[in-house]
């Protein structure tokens, strides 16, 4: 039987020549995705801003009335809603602030839902309402500050650990390839405005999961290649660990894609931001690990004996017998 | 490394057989096909997210707690000196401490003792719930941390009793009542879409008191908003019927709605007026009738939570223990406020902080579409895996369809729940799980290629990949820990299903895979192999 092989045996792609102009490319990126969340801003759902989101669905008409809904909702006199599509063009969410004087009287978060609902129906009898949320503005600043803390302590703790396991530059490119990962999601959310909410804390924390992975595959082979061939310059053994590792990141980056893709385009669409955000990762994340994370040792000089076994005292002397008398051993 | 021995092998396949069948209940269940009753049914509960249903998180004013026991604690201490026959001046609640001077400086030491029997110990350390401060005549009484705590939690406690009953009334399937936090409690019903009728339900004290309407009251300074000596203004319930004025009631006197029995809601047999007929237990019965016998021919107020609900003049003496609360009901308040009476009032006043409810439909088609979607995506995975293995792919495979079946065993055993961020630690976990066994071939064809015999190039493959198959996992639980630890909700339940996923994944992509190929090269001692 012929079994399907990917990446031909003994590759030899020099993935590192080209770390200079990636670096520049990934950080101006990164610098850009800064921008984009600080001038753009993340569109943030409830979880993280508090207030009342309302989703429906338009049963009969293709496309849901965006403009008439706005119209509709804003009769009312909550102030104007965010108004945004997920999933299919006729899902909708309809965000709103949560009224005044809610903090003390927490039935008018329920008077209003109400109201919304009922004139929605009213004006547009196929509405079937999916969900409602109602996040009050304390328990909303917990969420998003327990969500990041989540994030950010992860992050510290694996790169102590790869700091532990391996050398401090390991752990200080694992948590530069993390950055470069979680910076660039979150360029793409702000760009694309998809909304923000705790499940996409849960996709930052898969694709973490990934992207950590792939990296701690290519630096294990970098840290066995470093003690096999101690007198190779850094560049060459980095693309060598790269490349014996090639056919591996292939593979399960291909079959991590092929479930996720399933996911993207039959499973619901309450996922499909979600997924998105995952999928976009596994790119992310398996760019990172070659060009983010292994030229990274390069620059932070690691040093090539790190990974020499402490040499005992029977050793020294058996070393120095062997020095002393060549022909022995 | 190869070598399985026997004792080895069955411990094995029996925690992989337990397991696996700890999940079949609920695929049945997922399948639409019922399980028998009569079996263990140990089954993965769906999340809101994805079963529809509705959370509701409430929250307490730690403030009131405190404010509640400086109150009882000033009326205890009124009372106790009272009967030890010490003078006091006035007592007061500011500052948060219960504060008076004695009148005779030099009772001020028996005082002490007499309040010292109101205090009790709080906490292991031995602190007491409070401390007792006195300075010549001046006594002040402080809460300490470790009372307000107790306190706190003690009325929660309660407060989280009161939620239950009331749920339980209405009848709803399968709710969860938690206590979160110092202060909060969580409310889950799941296929329960419009929380409307539940969240008025909750929102309810359910306070209810009977007190003697303040005939003396000058008018003209109730309207200023001042209130007669011993007396206190309070809003009507029903602004609309009786006015946005104030009526007097006394302070004291008056008689609290928590020693009834049963209430139940009926129609007026005049007017068909929704109204709520109370049983008052025997103790309850006594002091109303007392009350009713000693006020005829005056006004007294039925209030809850701290509105008049009416003011009814005292025709005759009640003596049967019953009455009727009318007050501008519908018939669905009225239903509402019985439940909220029987089930007593809570301790504190609770307010809804956070509200989710998601639809069933959307529920249901959300899971057949994510079961649909997760079969055709690992359908294809495992082709992938079968035509790039070979033998080696079909040990991968079957060790993921066990690492799926154990993770999901696990999670019913655990009574878990799987919402939509443990799918996406399962896909993780899969992701990680076909990952180890991609390590181990590709090394081991690397092996191969370097000319090595196939026992020893199986052997290095094991051996070359654990290590970053360790240190990957290792990270991963790390993450997962922290998650679960500071993490919320969501964050949470993903953290969860890593936490367990990590495991089964290293168990079978590993372990299990060795014993299958150990197994392989022993029977059939190939001399090469496809991979």
């Amino acid at each position: 039987m012929k079994l399907l092989k990917l990446v031909p045996d003994n590759t030899n792609i020099r993935f590192l020549r080209w770390r200079v102009p990636f670096y520049v490319v990934s950080l101006i990126l990164m610098a850009a995705s800064w921008g984009m969340v600080l001038t753009k801003g993340l569109n943030f759902g409830v979880d993280f801003i508090g207030g009342q989101m309302i989703r429906v669905t338009f049963t009969q008409t293709p496309t849901a009335p965006v403009a008439e809904l706005r119209e509709t909702v804003a009769k009312l006199g909550y102030g104007e809603p965010i108004i945004q599509q997920f999933g299919k063009p006729n899902e909708v969410s309809i965000r709103m602030k949560l009224p005044e004087g809610f903090e003390q009287d927490p039935s008018l978060a329920n008077k209003m839902s109400d109201k919304i609902i009922t004139s929605v129906k009213a004006a547009h009898p196929d509405v079937r309402v999916d969900g409602v949320d109602s996040v009050s503005g304390k328990v909303s600043e917990e969420l998003g500050k327990s969500g990041g803390l989540a994030l950010l302590a992860a992050m510290i703790a694996i790169s102590i650990y790869i700091w532990v396991r391996f050398e401090w530059q390991f752990g200080v490119g694992a948590l530069f390839a993390l950055a470069h990962d979680v910076t660039l999601t979150l360029g793409l959310f702000a760009v694309t405005q998809m909304e923000f909410d705790l499940n996409i804390v849960a996709a930052l924390l898969t694709l973490i999961g990934y992207s950590l992975n792939d990296t701690i595959v290519v630096y294990d082979r970098i840290r066995e290649n470093m003690k096999k061939y101690r007198r190779m310059p850094m560049p060459e053994l980095l693309d060598l660990s790269v490349n014996e590792t090639l056919s591996r990141t292939i593979v399960t980056s291909l079959s991590v894609l092929i479930t996720l893709v399933a996911l993207l385009v039959l499973g619901p669409d309450v996922i499909f931001g979600f997924t998105a955000a995952i999928t976009m990762g596994i790119f992310v994340g398996t760019y990172s690990s070659v060009y983010m994370s292994a030229p990274i040792l390069i620059w932070l000089k690691v040093n090539a004996d790190s990974f020499v076994p402490v040499e005992t005292a029977v050793d020294k002397q058996e070393r120095l017998a062997r020095e002393r008398n060549p022909g022995a051993a | 490394m190869l070598d399985f021995p026997i004792w080895k092998r069955l411990w094995l396949w029996t925690i992989t057989i337990v397991l696996c069948l700890a999940a079949l209940p609920s695929l049945f269940a997922a399948g639409g096909v019922s399980w028998p009753a009569q079996l263990i049914e140990p089954k993965v509960n769906l999340g809101l997210d994805l079963a529809g249903g509705s959370h509701i998180l409430l929250e307490a004013s730690s403030d009131q707690i405190k404010r509640q026991r400086l109150e009882t604690m000033a009326e205890d201490v009124k009372n106790r000196l009272r009967q030890a026959k010490i003078a006091t001046g006035d007592i007061s609640t500011k500052d948060g401490t219960v504060a008076f001077m004695v009148t005779d400086p030099a009772k001020a030491g028996q005082a002490r003792e007499v309040l010292q029997t109101l205090t009790s110990g709080a906490s292991m350390s031995g602190q007491r719930d409070w401390d007792l401060n006195v300075d010549g005549g001046r006594i002040v009484l402080v809460p300490t941390a470790a009372g307000i705590a107790q306190a706190q939690s003690m009325a929660m406690d309660s407060a989280t009793d009161v939620v239950r009953k009331r749920i339980d009334s209405l009848g709803t399937r399968e709710p969860t009542i938690i206590r979160q936090g110092a202060n909060r409690i969580v409310v889950q019903v799941p296929g329960l879409s419009d929380p409307a009728a539940l969240k008025a339900l909750l929102g309810q004290t359910a306070k209810l008191e009977f007190r003697l309407v303040d005939l003396s009251a000058d008018p003209t300074l109730v309207a200023q908003g001042i209130a007669p000596p011993g007396s206190e203004l309070l809003p009507y319930a029903n602004p609309e019927k009786d006015g946005t004025g104030r009526l007097a009631v006394k302070r004291y006197g008056g008689i609290k709605g928590d020693q009834l029995t049963n209430a139940v809601a009926s129609n007026d047999s005049r007017t068909n007026e929704p109204i709520v007929q109370i049983t008052f237990d025997q103790a309850g019965g006594a002091k109303f009738a007392r009350l009713t016998t000693e006020n005829v021919n005056k006004p007294f107020a039925i209030i809850l939570d701290g509105k008049v609900l009416s003011a009814p003049n005292i025709q005759e003496p009640i003596l049967g223990g019953q009455a009727r609360i009318s007050g501008s009901f519908t018939s669905e308040s009225a239903n509402q406020l019985a439940i909220a009476l029987v089930s007593g009032a809570l301790p504190v006043d609770l307010k809804v902080v956070e509200e989710r409810s998601v639809g069933p439909d959307l529920g249901a088609d959300s899971i057949e579409k994510g079961i649909i979607a997760f079969a055709a995506g690992a359908a294809a995975l495992m082709f992938f895996i079968l035509i790039t293995y070979g033998r080696f792919g079909v040990y991968a495979n079957a060790a993921l369809i066990i690492n799926a079946l154990m993770i999901l065993g696990i999670l019913a055993i655990i009574d878990g729940t799987l919402t939509l961020p443990g799918i996406a630690g399962f896909v993780l976990t899969i992701g990680a799980a076909v990952d180890a066994n991609v390590l181990i071939n590709e090394r081991i064809r690397e092996e191969l290629a370097r000319g090595r015999k196939v026992v020893q190039a199986v052997e290095l493959g094991y051996t070359e990949a654990s290590r970053a198959i360790f240190d990957a996992n290792i990270t991963n639980v790390i993450a997962a820990v922290l998650m679960f630890m500071i993490g919320s909700g969501p964050v949470r339940g993903f953290a969860i299903v890593l936490m367990i996923g990590i495991g089964t994944s290293v168990f079978t992509a590993v372990t299990l895979t060795r014993l299958w190929v150990a197994g392989y090269l022993r029977r059939q001692r190939p001399s090469s192999i496809t991979i």
